[in-house]
C-alpha cells in the first residue's frame, strides 16, 4: 500500500473510532454535568446534600462498574473482534443515555426514579468499560510503531472533547430557555439529543474494518479462547495489569479527573459561582489545552511515555494546592467592595403545594460588588403547622464574577489540563505496548477502568465530601475548602513513586504479538 | 534498583491491610460523632468507599507480594516472556 494510502486509511480509521468514543464519553459526561438538577429532580427533597452525594454515587456507580464493562466486552473483543463488540457498546451506551432523559421525576413515580436511573447509569459504565479499551487498541493496532503514541493520541482527546461537547449542549440548552423551564423540562434535552448522535456514529462505525493484527491472529487461528483466563489467571500477565494499574493509571485517573470534574465541581459549588459562567470558562480551557493530548502523544513517541506520564503527575502533585488556593481567591467576595446602596432584598410569602397551613418564606438577597461581581443569596424557609418538622432553611448561593475575572480562571484551568494532557495523551499507547494482541483488549482495558473510573471517577465524590466535613453546619462555609485535594494528591503521589521506580521508559515497538 | 523495588513491596504489602481497618475504624468514628442532620450523608458515603476500596487494598497487597517475590526486577520484553 502506498504511503498516501497508508495516512488516509489511518486518518479513517483514527476519526471513525473518535467519533464514537467521544459521543460515548458525551453521553457519560452529561450526567455529571447536571447532577445537580437530576438530584433535584430524581431525590427526594429535603435534604439536599445527601441528594447531591446520592447523585455523585450514581454517577459514580457507572465509573464503578466500568471494569466490569471492560472485562465483558474486553473478552468479547478479543473473541469476536473489536468492529462487531465497538457497535454493541454503542448502541447499548446511545439508549441508556436516551432513556434516562425519559424517566419521570421522583414526584411523578417516586423511588422507582431513582432505582431507574441507577440501572441505566450502570448500563452506561458497562458500555463505556467496553468502548475505550476497543478503540485505543483498534487505532493502536493499525499505527505504524514510530507513531503510535502520536495516533492513539487522538483517541485521548476525545474524552476531554466529549465534556467540552456536553457543556456546549447544555450551555446552549440553558440560554435558549427561562430558568424555570430548564428546571421543569429542558434539562432532558442533551439526554435526549444522544439518540441522534449515536445513530450517525453507528452508520460510520458500519463501514469500519476489522483490526488487521486480530483478522491475522483469526486467520491463524491463534485467538484466545479464554482471555480472562489468559489475562488474570497467568500471573506473568496478571502482574502487568496490577504494574499498569497501580504504577500509572490509578495517578493518572485522578489528575484527569481532578483536572477537569473537579475543577468544575470546585468552582460551582465551593466557590458558588454560576453555572453557565463557569461551565463557559471551563470550555474555552478545555478547548485551548486539548492539543496537548496530540503533543504529549507525538513527544512520546520520541523521548518515552514513563516521563511524560511521571512529570504530568508531579506538576499536579506539587501545583494543586496552588492553583486551588488561587481559584478560591479569585472566586471568594470576601475582600471586594461592596456597593451598599445596590443591595436589594425581596422577601416572598406562599402557601406550600397542596397545604393550606404550611408555608414557605423565601428571601432573596442580591449584593452587588465595585468590580461588578454580583452575590445572590437565596433562603427558603419551610415553616410547618406542626412546628417539630421544621428544620434548618435552604441557603443558596451563587457568585457571577465580573468578565476580568476569566483571565485568571481560563488560565489556571488551563495549566490543571495540561497536566492532563501530560497524563493522559501516552497513556493509550502505553497501555497496548504492555500486552499481546490476543488478550490486549481484555487485559489493557482493566487497570484502565479501574484506574480512571474508580479512582478517578470518585474523586468528585469523595472530595466533596472532606470539603463538607469541614464545615461547622450545614450551609457554612467550609474551613478548609481544599481538603478534598488530599485524595488526589496521595493517589497521584504513590502512583508516581510506584511508577518511577517499577516501570520501565522503553516503547516496546512489536505490538504484533 | 532491584533491592528498592523488593523492600518497597513490604510496605505495599502491609499498606493494604492497614487501608482495610483504617477505612472501617474512620467510618465507625465518623458514625459515632455525627449530628443527626448528618447521618444521611455518612450513610451514602462509607459504604460506598469501603465496598469499593477493600478489593482494590487486597489487589495492592497482591502487587506488593508479587515485588516482595522480585516478580518486577524484569519486565516482559515480548509474548514469549508471559
Amino acid at each position: 500500500m502506498s504511503n498516501d494510502a497508508n495516512v488516509k486509511g489511518i486518518r479513517s480509521v483514527i476519526f471513525s473510532s473518535s467519533l464514537g468514543t467521544l459521543i460515548e464519553w458525551y453521553d457519560f459526561y452529561i450526567f455529571g454535568s447536571l447532577a445537580v438538577v437530576i438530584s433535584e429532580n430524581f431525590f427526594p427533597a429535603g435534604n439536599p446534600t445527601a441528594a447531591f452525594l446520592s447523585t455523585l454515587a450514581t454517577f459514580a456507580a457507572g465509573f464503578i462498574v466500568r471494569p466490569f464493562g471492560a472485562l465483558f466486552f474486553g473478552r468479547l473483543g478479543d473473541l469476536i473482534g473489536r468492529k462487531y463488540t465497538f457497535l454493541l457498546t454503542l448502541v447499548l451506551m446511545g439508549g441508556s443515555t436516551f432513556l434516562i432523559g425519559c424517566i419521570p421525576s421522583y414526584e411523578t413515580i417516586g423511588a422507582l426514579a431513582p432505582i431507574l436511573v441507577l440501572l441505566l447509569r450502570l448500563l452506561q459504565g458497562l458500555a463505556l468499560g467496553g468502548e475505550y479499551g476497543g478503540a485505543a487498541t483498534y487505532v493502536a493496532e493499525h499505527a505504524p510503531a514510530n507513531r503510535r503514541g502520536f495516533f492513539t493520541s487522538w483517541i485521548q482527546t476525545t474524552a476531554t472533547l466529549g465534556l467540552l461537547v456536553s457543556l456546549i449542549v447544555i450551555i446552549t440548552v440553558q440560554s435558549s430557555m427561562s430558568k424555570a423551564a430548564y428546571a421543569d423540562w429542558g434539562w432532558r434535552l442533551p439526554f435526549l439529543l444522544s439518540i441522534f448522535l449515536v445513530v450517525v456514529s453507528i452508520v460510520i462505525r458500519m463501514k469500519m474494518h476489522e483490526s488487521p493484527l486480530f483478522s491475522k491472529l483469526k486467520k491463524e487461528g491463534k485467538t484466545s479462547t479464554n482471555p480472562l483466563k489468559e489475562s488474570f489467571g497467568n500471573k506473568a500477565n496478571f502482574k502487568m495489569v496490577l504494574l499498569a494499574l497501580f504504577g500509572v493509571t490509578m495517578g493518572q485517573g485522578v489528575v484527569w479527573y481532578t483536572g477537569q470534574f473537579y475543577a468544575q465541581s470546585f468552582i460551582q459549588k465551593t466557590c458558588n459561582v454560576d453555572s453557565v459562567q463557569s461551565n463557559m470558562w471551563i470550555g474555552i480551557a478545555l478547548l485551548l489545552a486539548t492539543p496537548g493530548f496530540v503533543l504529549f502523544g507525538w513527544l512520546s513517541d520520541k523521548i518515552g511515555r514513563k516521563y511524560i506520564m511521571m512529570a504530568g503527575m508531579l506538576l499536579a502533585i506539587l501545583c494543586y494546592r496552588p492553583i486551588f488556593t488561587k481559584i478560591y481567591e479569585v472566586c471568594s467576595v470576601t475582600d471586594k467592595q461592596e456597593l451598599v446602596d445596590k443591595l436589594k432584598i425581596t422577601e416572598q410569602h406562599s402557601l406550600l403545594a397542596k397545604s393550606t397551613a404550611d408555608s414557605v418564606i423565601t428571601y432573596d438577597t442580591l449584593r452587588t460588588y465595585a468590580d461588578g461581581t454580583t452575590l445572590s443569596i437565596l433562603k427558603k424557609q419551610t415553616l410547618y403547622a406542626d412546628a417539630s418538622k421544621n428544620t434548618s432553611p435552604e441557603i443558596k448561593k451563587t457568585v457571577t464574577l465580573n468578565s476580568d475575572a476569566k483571565y485568571p480562571i481560563i488560565g489556571l484551568i488551563f495549566i490543571l489540563v495540561l497536566f492532563v494532557t501530560m497524563v493522559y495523551g501516552p497513556v493509550a499507547a502505553f497501555l497496548v505496548e504492555l500486552f499481546p494482541t490476543k488478550i490486549r483488549y481484555t487485559s489493557m482495558s482493566l487497570p484502565y477502568h479501574i484506574g480512571n473510573g474508580v479512582f478517578g471517577g470518585l474523586v468528585p465524590f469523595i472530595a466533596t465530601r472532606l470539603v463538607d466535613s469541614t464545615r461547622s453546619s450545614a450551609g457554612a462555609a467550609p474551613s478548609d475548602p481544599l481538603a478534598g485535594l488530599w485524595y488526589p494528591i496521595i493517589i497521584a503521589a504513590l502512583c508516581f513513586v510506584i511508577g518511577m521506580i517499577y516501570l520501565k521508559n522503553k516503547n516496546d515497538e512489536d505490538v504484533m504479538d | 534498583m532491584n533491592s528498592i523495588k523488593k523492600y518497597l513491596g513490604f510496605i505495599w504489602l502491609i499498606i493494604g491491610p492497614i487501608m482495610m481497618v483504617g477505612l472501617v475504624l474512620r467510618a465507625i468514628h465518623e458514625f459515632s460523632i455525627s449530628k443527626p442532620e448528618q447521618m444521611e450523608e455518612l450513610k451514602v458515603f462509607w459504604p460506598v468507599v469501603i465496598i469499593i476500596f477493600i478489593p482494590i487494598a487486597i489487589g495492592f497487597s497482591i502487587f506488593g507480594w508479587y515485588a516482595v517475590k522480585n516478580l518486577y526486577s524484569r519486565l516482559p520484553e515480548n509474548s514469549g516472556d508471559l
